[in-house]
């Protein structure tokens, strides 16, 4: 807000010599970009640094910075617990069910949405509703309706003779957090691989069923190649969101039973502030933020930078 | 599934709608069921998961609608959502302004850095945020969370603003220098009501964001009378825990704004999460 009150001052600058004009315009740039980068320096890149220095301390986040030097302690104290490499391989498979179930399953129902069926428009925004809602909504709504007694989903497995434990069992809870998050999130899936599909023009479509393929062959051999982006796009923000996955976690389970629904941000959540050990939390910290960055480079190296490469020439060339 | 919605259009769309159908009762019965449920009985929800009340107990909507509890809630998570935005999308497009209109030595690079933004995990600085708040006397404050939610929000508001600031031609920007506007003037007369459109886009995805935010008010908030919505709910959960039709009251209750706001906004939501991902 200070700089909409400077920002005229700025302006009144650059009238008289060119030198003058060129600090002043130094400055626009200046007092235009200081608040955002401030903000930004401050309370986003200062404390990933300083989650980084802190890992490297023995710590309980009081006193000013951290002073008892343990290099790379946390570290090995955290790959040697069984709790964290459950979390990684519970962040494995979330990934793996997001890709091979909440994908395909978002894929068919774009393609069905650009249809012309009538009501479309409503099916849209239903499938997209769950998203606005906050994981906390979700996470309590799905919290009593997957309730192991008397929960509505038993209700409905009570009629074919079935009951399950839902989250209350280890071996159950994962698929049916997966549930919940299929339940919340396919819409915003179905919503990009829409806007994606809607920008592939029709007359490519129309050319390959002239030209006499099938359904199918049109299918796999234009639309889905050209959907290669934004398939490409999904996968990286599901990736993204699965490795700090907290809420929904921490309203559904808290991470339980006894660890089996755990992720990363929950274990850091878990000694960071309820335990105060800030410096081995952090260092969970520390190992989001690398995943989340190899990913994100390894990602758009090797697998986006073919949508630049490939975008008209290859088209049936790849997978 | 793929396979049957590629023929084209015209023909019999009956297992269209038949898909359509399922997928909408899958997303639909727990909304539904909670609407219900919230007006019946805690033994009749076992009993009657699915059908009409027997008798409507409305006892548990107005029970919630008359305490103060949940409308300071939904004041506080308001408050927080709109002077986000405000901050959110003044900042940036100040920012956006600059990156789209001025070349300037470092620009790229500062450019990428807020870029790179977009991936940082929030979880991976929630526990420095918390200790640096708590050194800056702004733990328990609103414009702790208001000012962590602008930092996180800037990236991806910037990346959208200033597509759209590049995309408004030079010529327009020549006539209001030579009419005399300086670079605000332009900027605050000229460029900002023609990027109406996409304020409104960041300014939603800044609402929904801020609305449904959880961690950080989690752990910045501690006194009841700062709760937001996500916080009051997970505390009404553990308060009545065995009241289940409470709850579902309660969760019907605080879906509402949100549906609402989605009915009203759902086209810039959309145009904005979209853009968003395609940029991203």
């Amino acid at each position: 807000m200070t700089t909409l009150t400077r920002g005229p001052e700025a302006v009144k600058l650059p009238a008289p010599a060119p030198a003058a004009r060129r600090r002043g315009r130094a400055l626009t740039i200046t007092l235009f970009v200081l608040p955002a980068l401030v903000l930004f320096l401050l309370l986003v890149v200062a404390p990933i640094l300083v989650a980084f220095y802190a890992s490297a301390f023995r710590w309980n986040g009081f006193g000013g910075l951290p002073t008892n030097f343990i290099g790379f302690d946390n570290f090995t104290r955290l790959f040697s617990t069984e709790i964290f490499r459950r979390d990684l391989w519970h962040l494995l498979v979330l990934v793996l069910l997001s890709l091979c179930v909440q994908l395909p399953l978002s894929l068919a129902i774009a393609l069905l949405l650009n249809q012309r069926i009538r009501g479309r428009a409503v099916y849209r925004l239903v499938f997209f509703a769950p998203y606005v809602l906050s994981e906390v909504i979700t996470g309590v709504l799905f919290s009593l309706i997957l309730a192991p007694d008397a929960g509505m989903a038993n209700q409905v497995l009570a009629l074919f003779g079935a009951d399950s434990d839902w989250l209350a069992d280890p071996d159950t809870v994962m698929p049916s957090l997966f549930l919940v998050m299929t339940w919340k999130y396919f819409g915003f899936h179905m919503m990009i691989l829409l806007a994606g599909r809607q920008n592939i023009p029709g007359e490519l479509i129309e050319a390959a069923q002239i030209d006499g393929a099938s359904g199918w062959r049109t299918f796999r051999h234009i639309t889905l190649p050209l959907l290669g982006p934004t398939i490409r796009i999904s996968v990286f923000l599901s990736v993204i969101y699965t490795i700090q996955l907290f809420d929904l976690v921490w309203i559904l389970t808290g991470g339980g039973p006894s660890h089996s629904s755990e992720t990363m941000a929950v274990t850091m959540f878990e000694w960071g502030f309820k335990r105060s050990q800030v410096g081995y939390a952090s260092a969970i910290s520390v190992v989001m933020f690398v995943l989340a960055l190899v990913f994100a480079l390894f990602y758009q190296r090797f697998v986006m930078r073919r949508d630049l490469e490939g975008a008209t020439t290859s088209m049936g060339g790849r997978r | 599934m793929t396979r049957g919605k590629k023929q084209t259009p015209r023909r019999n769309t009956l297992p269209l709608h038949l898909i359509a159908w399922v997928v909408g009762a899958f997303v639909l019965i727990p909304v539904v069921y909670a609407a219900l449920g919230g007006f019946k009985r805690n033994s009749e929800l076992s009993t009657n998961p699915f059908g009409l009340p027997s008798t409507w107990v409305t006892g548990n909507y107005t029970e919630v609608l008359a305490s103060s509890s949940f409308w300071l809630q939904l004041w506080n998570s308001t408050f927080i959502a709109v002077v986000t935005t405000v901050l959110t999308v003044g900042v940036a497009a100040l920012a956006g302004f600059v990156f789209a209109r001025f070349a300037f030595r470092g620009r790229e690079v500062l450019f990428t850095l807020f870029t790179a933004g977009l991936m940082f995990p929030f979880a991976v600085a929630i526990l420095p945020i918390f200790v640096l708040l708590r050194a800056l006397g702004l733990l328990g404050d609103p414009l702790g969370v208001i000012l962590v939610q602008a930092a996180f929000g800037l990236p991806l508001t910037i990346i959208i603003l200033r597509g759209f600031f590049r995309s408004i031609p030079g010529e327009i920007e020549e006539a209001a220098i030579i009419d005399g506007c300086g670079p605000f003037g332009f900027f605050w007369r000229i460029l900002l009501p023609m990027a109406k459109p996409a304020i409104a886009t960041v300014s939603v995805l800044a609402v929904v964001g801020s609305w449904n935010n959880f961690m950080l008010p989690l752990v910045v908030f501690t006194e009841e009378a700062n709760w937001t919505l996500p916080l009051g709910i997970q505390q009404f959960q553990g308060q009545y825990a065995s009241d289940t039709a409470r709850i579902l009251a309660y969760l019907v209750l605080a879906m509402i704004p949100a549906l609402g706001f989605y009915a009203v906004a759902e086209r810039h939501l959309v145009g904005g999460l979209t853009a968003g991902a395609t940029k991203g």
